[in-house]
Order: C-alpha cells, then sequence, then structure tokens
C-alpha cells in the first residue's frame, strides 16, 4: 500500500457500468515524510476520503476486493484514511 | 519477496475493515548493500515486526491477504518474516 | 521468468509458518550474457539451487505453481537451474 493525498475528483458519465455510484478521487502520492512523490493517478474511494486528505491506498487486483462479489475494473484503490504517522 | 526495514507506524481510524486490529507499517526497501531502494511503501503485519527490523515483504496479493488471515480483501503487502541473518556470496 | 544468479541467503525464524522449511534465496537478475543487472529478489528455492548458480525465476501467483509451494506465500520461486543460454 502507499501513501497520498486526495488533490481533487473525476466525474464521468460514460463508464463501464460496475464504476457507477463510486467516487473517483485524484490522489497525489507521498513519501513517509507526506512530501509529493511521482505523478497524481487516479483512485476509487472505499472509505469516504475528501480532498486534502492523507489516505493509503492499495494496488492491483486487489484494489477491486472492497466491492467483492462485484469484479470492479480497478487497479488503485483508497482503502484507509491516515490519522497519524509515527517515523 | 524483498527485504525493508520498519521506518514506521501508520495509525488509521476510517480504514476497511479488513485492516483492523493489524498493524499497518511503513517499510523501507533495502537493497543488498542496506541502502535505501526505492520508495517506502505501506505492509500489514503479520509477524509482530517493530521499529527498526529487517523484515521479508511480500507483494503479490493473495500471499499477504492469507498471511495476515484476511483472505479476499484489498492488501496488497505483507511482512511474513523477520529477518536474522543475510548470507552474501563475496561476488554479489 | 527472469534469468538471476544466486547470490546469497537469508535466514528468518521468525516467519509465517507456511514458510518453514523452505530455502529462501537472494537472486540477482542477469542480462542472457551473463552481467549482473540492478535489483534483487528474495526468492523461494524448489529446485536444490546453490551460490552461484544461474537460475529461472518466476514471479507473481505463478511462484505457487512451483513444486511446493501450492498455497504459501509466496511471490517468487526458483524453477530451474540453468546449463546453457544460446543467442543468435
Amino acid at each position: 500500500m502507499f501513501l497520498a493525498q486526495v488533490q481533487g475528483r473525476v466525474w464521468c458519465t460514460a463508464k463501464n457500468d460496475s464504476l457507477d455510484g463510486k467516487k473517483m478521487l485524484v490522489v497525489q502520492p507521498l513519501d513517509p515524510q507526506l512530501k509529493p512523490r511521482g505523478k497524481p493517478i487516479i483512485a476509487l474511494d472505499s472509505v469516504g476520503a475528501g480532498t486534502g486528505e492523507i489516505v493509503y491506498y492499495c494496488r492491483g487486483k486487489e484494489a477491486s476486493f472492497p466491492w467483492l462479489p462485484a469484479e470492479t475494473p480497478v487497479d488503485s484503490t483508497i482503502v484507509g484514511i491516515v490519522d497519524r504517522v509515527d517515523l | 519477496m524483498i527485504i525493508a526495514r520498519v521506518i514506521g507506524n501508520v495509525v488509521a481510524t476510517q480504514k476497511d475493515p479488513a485492516h483492523e486490529g493489524r498493524k499497518i507499517l511503513l517499510v523501507q526497501p533495502l537493497d543488498l548493500d542496506g541502502s535505501d531502494r526505492g520508495d517506502a511503501v505501506l505492509a500489514l503485519d503479520s509477524v509482530d515486526a517493530g521499529s527498526g527490523d529487517r523484515v521479508l515483504v511480500v507483494q503479490e496479493g493473495w500471499s499477504a491477504m492469507t498471511a495476515v488471515g484476511r483472505p479476499q480483501t484489498p492488501i496488497d503487502m505483507a511482512i511474513i518474516g523477520v529477518v536474522d541473518k543475510i548470507t552474501l556470496a563475496k561476488s554479489a | 521468468m527472469v534469468l538471476g544468479r544466486v547470490v546469497g541467503t537469508v535466514v528468518a525464524t521468525r516467519k509465517d509458518p507456511r514458510l518453514e522449511g523452505k530455502k529462501l534465496l537472494i537472486v540477482r537478475p542477469i542480462s542472457p550474457d551473463g552481467k549482473d543487472e540492478a535489483g534483487y529478489v528474495v526468492s523461494v528455492d524448489t529446485v536444490g539451487a546453490g551460490f552461484r548458480e544461474t537460475v529461472i525465476t518466476v514471479s507473481g501467483s505463478s511462484a505457487r505453481m512451483a513444486n511446493g509451494c501450492k498455497d504459501t506465500p509466496v511471490d517468487n520461486a526458483i524453477v530451474g537451474i540453468v546449463d546453457k543460454v544460446s543467442m543468435d
């Protein structure tokens, strides 16, 4: 999983049916010091995250598992909102 | 699998239910000479690893999910061992 | 699958019980002409590989199809010891 900050939201009218009703967010990956790292990506939200929040997201097939048994075509999903990082 | 060092702990209240009751650790992947390799990532802990430990991290979904006992959940990395010793060939 | 060279071993006492008795080797990827490439991976040995041997590794969930790896949490396995690589 990776740390990221929610920067925005994406709306699509024409999309895969199984993405209906799911929130698509723009997230900027972060390093452990919470500095931006690399390019922003689009991730689905499974926990109710909002703009500005620090989150962690999961990649790969596992990103579709919060919606089982539906097979959702997604490769990055926010699975937690970070309260605190202790280094 | 890769070798990494535990460098921190992440606390999250609002998260996927499958992550409840498991430590979410920040781990820094290491090169064979012990130097940092790439960016730190988050892994769920299955062996009670602690800060500073050198650990074995699995980077494939099924392995990670079953290691922490949560099949079919959004988990893509897990700590599955605490490294006691590494031996290297002289040429490595 | 990638070509690699065995460059080390890893010992871990506290580990997932399904890894008990498995040999964990450190494999560095190599090019077909035998030159070291960047990085390394910790791989489960399923063929009796040893130090400095050139091997074939398989990664991802396919690693669990290697001998003895069924239902174990491994993402990389050594599945062959290379005798020879020939290039046209």
